[in-house]
């Protein structure tokens, strides 16, 4: 009977054993990869939407508080998407006969929600209250980023748990004073280290890093 | 346990693990969309006529800005310096895009060619009871749409009271200024 193997069946098997833990390591790199790619976490991925609202155009270039059309954010765990009726407070006049605002009309007319496209989609699983962060100095732009700057809106972070966390570690790098949470273009006027330290005290923010802080 | 056994259990494990259920669970949550009621909405609407427990609003005063009919001539809540604050932090947000900051008219969204509402600092305007003023943030006024759903009963209160602030800056004089704060006015004037 002959061989089976040829002799250099060694060197592959051994060179297989070998690639195998770097095929393995490879992989999960890739997995890791992709999971925080654009694709998965949708960071700096515009999303079609209804009406092309943006707004760029209207905090940027108009100056509207974000409260004027989410006006449940200072009180409520979900800050809101608004009314047609708070569409229609401008645009019964301004841009009235646009063929881009029909949607908006066509809601007003008819009673139906206009459908958005959810941006910023949290897991089920996740505990989260825009009144507390707020009250506690984030702003908004902490989370949502230069929304004045977002012709279309896309989520600046990835909401991912460690970035979360980074946060809820250290919040002094990230807090502000309360009267600036809105201000889209605020900067600490004396370095954030001696800012945070003294808000984290005077704000009595604790470091919130249970599981059942969020996952209740 | 043979191979035969696990290795189908473990496929099994692991088509189970790619499964997003968790991250959308199935419950409604705040102004998702709905396929049971007609509407499409997970948020229902009030049944009209509801008044929940403790909220009969049979204060007309407060709730409407009238009594007997008349509006109000003052505020129904007590006039302090928190209450001005709350009024020109709300009325910033929510008037000064038409009204503008100080009460001219001049918003950014009039700019934009929004019909121009009137000053504040007209003479008629001034002589307007306060009730007025509530009753047009409760039920809007001419192109005006109402904002009641967007700003609570005691916010709109201290709106009111900040608009009356708004239309005695436009109209002070030395005299109004307490006198141990003149010295400092003029002094700030200068600079």
């Amino acid at each position: 009977m002959s061989q089976i193997f040829h002799p250099s069946a060694n060197t592959i098997a051994k060179v297989s054993i070998f690639g195998a833990i770097f095929f393995a390591g490879g992989l999960l790199v890739i997995l890791n990869e992709v999971n925080r790619s654009p694709y998965v976490t949708r960071v700096g991925v515009a999303r079609e939407q209804p009406v092309p609202f943006s707004h760029k155009h209207h905090v940027g270039g108009i100056g509207i508080d974000c409260r004027y059309c989410h006006t449940a954010v200072e009180t409520s765990s979900a800050a809101g998407i608004p009314p047609t009726e708070t569409c229609m407070s401008c645009h019964s006049q301004i841009w009235a006969d646009s063929p881009m605002l029909e949607p908006v009309r066509a809601s007003f007319r008819t009673d139906r929600s206009i459908e958005w496209t959810r941006v910023h989609d949290l897991p089920g699983f996740v505990y989260f209250d825009h009144s507390i962060h707020l009250k506690k100095g984030v702003g908004c732009v902490t989370c949502h980023g230069r929304v004045d700057q977002m012709p279309l809106m896309y989520q600046q972070n990835t909401l991912n748990m460690e970035w979360c966390l980074d946060c809820h570690r250290a919040p002094e790098k990230y807090v502000r004073p309360r009267e600036e949470v809105f201000r889209m273009d605020y900067r600490p006027q004396e370095s954030q280290q001696v800012i945070g330290a003294r808000l984290v005290k005077e704000y009595k923010i604790r470091k919130l890093t249970d599981c059942s802080v969020c996952h209740r | 346990m043979s191979a035969k056994t696990w290795l189908p259990l473990l496929a099994l494990a692991a088509l189970t693990g790619c499964r997003q259920d968790m991250h959308d669970p199935p419950r409604y949550r705040a102004q998702g969309s709905s396929d049971f009621f007609s509407d499409g909405r997970v948020n229902r609407p009030v049944v009209e006529g509801t008044v929940a427990r403790g909220q009969l609003r049979a204060d007309t005063k407060f709730y409407q800005g009238r009594e007997g009919g008349e509006f109000v001539k003052t505020l129904p809540v007590e006039l302090t310096k928190d209450l001005v604050k709350r009024g020109q932090e709300r009325y910033n947000i929510y008037c000064s895009p038409c009204h503008g900051m100080v009460g001219d008219g001049e918003g950014m969204v009039v700019q934009r060619g929004f019909r121009h509402p009137p000053s504040f600092h007209l003479e008629r305007m001034r002589e307007l009871p306060v009730g007025h003023y509530y009753d047009v943030i409760t039920n809007g006024f001419g192109a005006m749409s109402s904002y009641a759903s967007r700003i609570p009963v005691k916010d709109r209160w201290a709106i009111v009271a900040y608009v009356r602030a708004l239309q005695l800056s436009q109209n002070a004089t030395m005299q109004d200024v307490p006198e141990a704060e003149r010295g400092k006015l003029s002094q700030e004037g200068r600079q």
